[in-house]
Formats: structure tokens, sequence, C-alpha cells
């Protein structure tokens, strides 16, 4: 299987579960397409997005000293023992492909994009696409393009933000129908 | 392009048909989630528009449907979820590895066995732990009596939907079997907790052989009495048979997997094609059924209930050779001491307080793992900065997708068929909705 002939091929590396093609995000249907006609992929899983605001910012574990002195509401000891590798851009898309066969191959395909950069939706190429990208548009504000009916799948239509961010507020959200709103 | 349409409910401004994906398939053309009415009845006086749940009995909890009746004829259908949203993928963020264990078997909350074990096989992945024989086979056992109760679950209520309410009865009488029998091993009917990072929560308790082999010995016999009840029962054929039919070629470009791709004649299961646990060393059949109707979905769980049944048998023979062997890795950076050596040692002291108060720390990467829970290909996706909580957790949620099919599996069907549908794709809400 050659992985290097994928449309907008940008890198690729074998991870522990499946190999995992980087593509540019704009030639991503491109790509499933030639996923699913030429290498048999006949089948997409899951699509999932990640957040990496703030990746790798957390800090190595040890002492940790303010201006004022030690910081002692620092997270200490919950630091990293070593940084990860920092990523390119902030959202990472991966679409996890399996193939009807013995074996059950599985290719994931991932592009990467920043804040408010669309990607082409998929869903002409695999019907099943429309609600995980229905998901990941509510949960994480990805905007897909090209999607017939990209509304809130999960939350409530008028929700405001989108929670699977890292910058989305913990807690402290208004309690919706009270006379505090 | 401008992403601010502010309902999710069907738009009644009638959009444009396209083409169908490829010849004879069923799937909307427009988009592949919402059945859209046909044009010549769009003006149609007596087209009738009617809210099914999300409280309704038998949408297998909160399910809504927008149905457009013409007559009885269902002409128009669209799904709204995401009234038992609870937030498990932001909450386990937010909580170290060891904890965040309980909360993958409340997402399916019937399937909650392997639920718990997607999540715990995929933190193992990434430590590159390895887990000792007797939990995998336990971890085996556990799954399949947990399938079996997924499937009672579904055959009980879906046939007292139809009307066959002592199904229900003997379904449940089997169910109540299976939770006395995870009661007696882990201490809790559900959402045991049972499976940790590494192994197994606890040993395997004394006397769960014995009243584990007598469940193996009956359950074969309530089978029989399943199937004498339905089987050749008429009310129940008429009201399955070719009912919701859904080709394989739509089953797989919806993303269909477990017993629904069965029931469409496409022989995939994947304990057999990519082999978890010890899914490899067990003699067991892949039934399947190519009609793609609500009867084809009933038959696959029947069978796959007979099937697991005689998995856990297996699983019992070897685990009767292997007492007094470890249950949880030897692993003191990850698993908990034993409790009494928390007395004697204090390095045991010093890992509990560790694990206990920070968590253990998982190597930085990302993984998918998928395995067949009751619903199909239920997956999880982590991705971990080192740190002693995930950064990132997804559940492929297999009921999500068998939601999907429902306007395709509706095309010309009844009202009344809609029921038997809805509940033949067995969809739990709380993996729908995560």
């Amino acid at each position: 299987m050659k992985l290097e002939e994928i449309p907008g091929f940008v890198s690729q590396r074998e991870a522990a579960d499946m190999p995992t093609v980087v593509v540019e995000t704009a030639r991503i249907r491109e790509a499933c397409e030639y996923a699913r006609d030429r290498l048999g992929f006949d089948m997409c899983v899951d699509v999932v997005a990640t957040d990496y605001l703030g990746w790798a910012h957390q800090g190595v574990s040890g002492y940790v000293g303010t201006a004022s002195g030690r910081d002692i509401n620092f997270p200490m000891t919950q630091g990293l023992q070593t940084l990860p590798e920092p990523k390119t851009k902030r959202f990472s898309l991966s679409y996890h492909l399996l193939a009807l066969t013995h074996g059950a191959p599985r290719l994931r395909l991932q592009c990467w994009l920043d804040d408010d950069e669309p990607v082409p939706s998929v869903v002409s190429v695999w019907p099943t696409c429309d609600w995980h990208e229905r998901e990941q548009f509510d949960l994480m504000g990805i905007r897909f393009e090209g999607h017939p009916n990209l509304v809130r799948l999960i939350m409530d239509d008028d929700w405001e933000g989108h929670p699977l961010r890292k910058d989305y507020p913990l807690g402290g959200e208004p309690v919706r129908f009270s006379d505090a709103e | 392009m401008t992403v601010a349409p502010t309902h999710t409910g069907r738009t009644r401004h009638w959009p444009i048909v396209g083409e169908p994906p490829y010849e004879g398939s069923h799937i909307p053309t427009r988009v592949p989630t919402i059945l859209d009415v046909p044009e010549d009845l769009r003006d149609s006086d007596d087209l009738f528009q009617i809210n099914f749940g999300p409280n309704h009995p038998s949408t297998h909890g909160v399910l809504r449907l927008i149905v457009d009746l013409h007559g009885e004829e269902v002409v128009g259908l669209s799904a709204v979820i995401g009234y038992l949203h609870t937030g498990f993928e932001k909450t386990m963020e937010h909580k170290t590895w060891w904890k965040c264990v309980t909360y993958p078997e409340r997402i399916d909350y019937v399937g909650y066995q392997n639920n718990e074990l997607v999540f715990v096989l995929a933190v193992e992945r990434l430590l590159e732990l390895e887990v000792p024989e007797k939990a995998t086979w336990m971890r085996m056992l556990l799954c399949e009596l947990n399938r079996i109760h997924s499937h009672l679950v579904f055959l009980g209520t879906s046939a007292l939907e139809l009307g066959a309410i002592s199904m229900f009865w003997y379904c449940f009488r089997e169910r109540e079997q299976i939770l006395d029998l995870m009661e007696l091993v882990t201490g809790q009917r559900m959402h045991t907790r049972y499976f940790q990072v590494g192994g197994l929560a606890e040993d395997i308790p004394q006397g769960f052989y014995p009243e584990c082999r007598k469940f193996v010995e009956w359950m074969p016999h309530a089978l029989d009495d399943y199937l004498a009840l339905l089987d050749r029962n008429q009310i129940w054929l008429e009201r399955t048979k070719g009912v919701g039919p859904l080709s394989a070629a739509d089953a797989i470009a919806l993303g269909q997997t477990g017993p629904n791709l069965r029931a469409s004649g496409v022989d995939w299961d994947l304990r057999r094609e990519q082999p978890y646990l010890a899914y490899d060393q067990v003699d067991f059949q892949v039934p399947v059924y190519p009609e793609g109707d609500v009867y084809a979905r009933y038959r696959v769980r029947l069978d796959e209930m007979a099937e697991s049944t005689k998995i856990v048998r297996q699983c019992l023979d070897r685990l009767d050779r292997m007492e007094g062997q470890p249950w949880i890795a030897d692993d003191r950076k990850v698993v908990l001491p034993p409790r009494e050596e928390l007395h004697t040692s204090m390095e045991s002291l010093i890992h509990h307080f560790k694990i206990v108060t920070e968590g253990f720390r998982v190597p930085a990467g990302e993984i998918y793992v998928a395995i067949e829970s009751p619903r199909g290909e239920s997956g999880c996706y982590v991705v971990s900065d080192g740190g002693p909580k995930p950064w990132r957790v997804h559940f492929r949620a297999p009921s999500l997708v068998a939601l999907e099919a429902t306007p395709t599996c509706t095309h010309d069907a009844l009202v009344a068929d809609l029921i038997a549908i809805v509940g033949s794709l067995d969809a739990v809400m709380g993996d729908t909705d995560r």
C-alpha cells in the first residue's frame, strides 16, 4: 500500500495503533476518496478533533518559583516529566478508516487546522460522517465546508461556544430559566 | 460559508434533492440522516407532522423523532439527539487516568463492561503494559456475560414494544441472573469498575465458577424458550419480517457495525477479524443474516447470545486452571500495591500515596482502540501529553452511528413499523449523546 500517493500527502508515521498520514487540510476530501476507492478503506468509523491549545505549556515538574516566592497553588509535581513535542497548529482532525477485509487494516488520515480554518466535508464520500462532523462542529467548533446540514447535534440550538475546546470556561455558566440569567 | 442556522429540526423550505450516492441506495439524498417528504406530497393537506419523544416510552431513552405522516405512512423523518449529553469526554480530561475508568461504563450503560474494557485497553496500549493471562480471560468472560445482558435488554424491550410483554419477563429473569453474577464478582450489579489498568481490581471470589457454570448450563434452555415464544409467533413474524430493510452497501456507507451490519449480510466481527484479549483462542461462530430487516437483527442477536454462552463456558474451563495466578500486573508505578503491604513497606506506602493523589503518568501519544461491543465497534481515541490526566478522550459510539440509519430503514415504513425499527437498531441514548 503506497500511502505517499494519497492526494495532499504531507507526512507519514507508524503509530502504535495504525499508520497515520497527515494530509493537506484543503485536500482531505480527495484523500478520503482516494483511500476509499483505491486503497479499499470502505468504512469511516470515526471523525475526531483534538484541541491542542496550551499543549506543552504545563511545565516540567519540580520546584516552581514565582517573583513573590513559592506558588502553593501551582500543580507542582503534577507537571510533566518531559515536554511533549509542540504541534504545528491548534486543532488536529483525525479520520479513522477501516477496510472490511481480513486483519481489519486501519488508517488514520489527519489534518491540522487553525482556529476558524474551514475543512472540506466528506459527507459525500461517506454518508456516516454526517453526524460525526456535526458533533465535531458542535463540541469543537470545526467548520466543515460543504456539509449539507451543519447545525449543532448535541448541544442546544442556541448554545454559545464549543464545550470541548480547551478555552471553554469550566463552571460558572449561567443557569438557564432562572432569575439570575 | 456562514454556519449559523438556528434550529436542528427539519427545515420547512424544501431543498433541492440530489443524486443518490449509488444505484439502488435508500440513503436520503440531501442529508443522509434526514428523510425529506417526497415532492408530490409537500403541498398535501394530509401531511401531518408528529413529535415522537423525547419522552416516548418506545424510544429507548430520550430520543426525539420528528416524523411526517401521510396517513399511516412515514414520509419524512429526522432525529434530534443530545437530551442525555453529560459531557463525559470533557469531564475525563479533568480526572486522573485511574479515576477516569468509572466514566466509560456510564456512557453505554447497557454494555458497560465492554466500554470499560475499551478505555482500559487504550491506556494499557499507551503504557505498553502486559496484562496477566488470568485477567485477560476474566475480562473476556465478563464482556461476554455483558453482551448477553445487553442483548437480553434489547430483546425484552423491543418485544415489549411490539406487544409481547411476557418476553420482557423472561428476558429480565435471565438478566437478573447475570447481574447477580456481576455482583458476586465485583460487588456491583452494573457499572462495576472491575477492570483496572493492568488487570482486575480484585481476585475472582470463591464460589463464582460454580454459580457461573449453573448459568451457562441454564442459558441454552432460556434461549429455546425465547425461540418458542417468538419465532413461531405469527404476530411477531409479521411485525418484523421485511420491515426496515437495510442493504449491505447502505449499511457500510452509513458506517454500521456489529449486529446491525451482520443482519445486513456482511460477515464482519472484530472479535474474529482483529482479535483482542484472547478471542483467537476460543471457538465461536459469527451469525450472519442477509435480509437486513428487523427480523434479521433480532435473529443475529439471539444467535449471538448462544455463541457468547459458548465463549463463557470456554473461559470458565481456562480460568479453572489458573487458581492462584496473579490477576493484575506487577508494575508499582501504575498499579496500586496490595493493601496488606501498606502496613509493612514504606515503598508501597509511597507508591500508593503517589497513585492516589497524583495518578500515574501515561507516555505522550495518541491511540485509537476498537473492540466489538454488543452494539458494534466501540472505539476509544485517547491523547496523552505525558501527564497524569488525559489530554483528550473520545468515544466512537456505535449507537450514534446506528441511529444515523433510521431514515434509510424507514423508507416506505408505516408509523407502527417505526417503533420496531428504532428498537431493532438497539441504540443506547447514553452512548449516543455521551
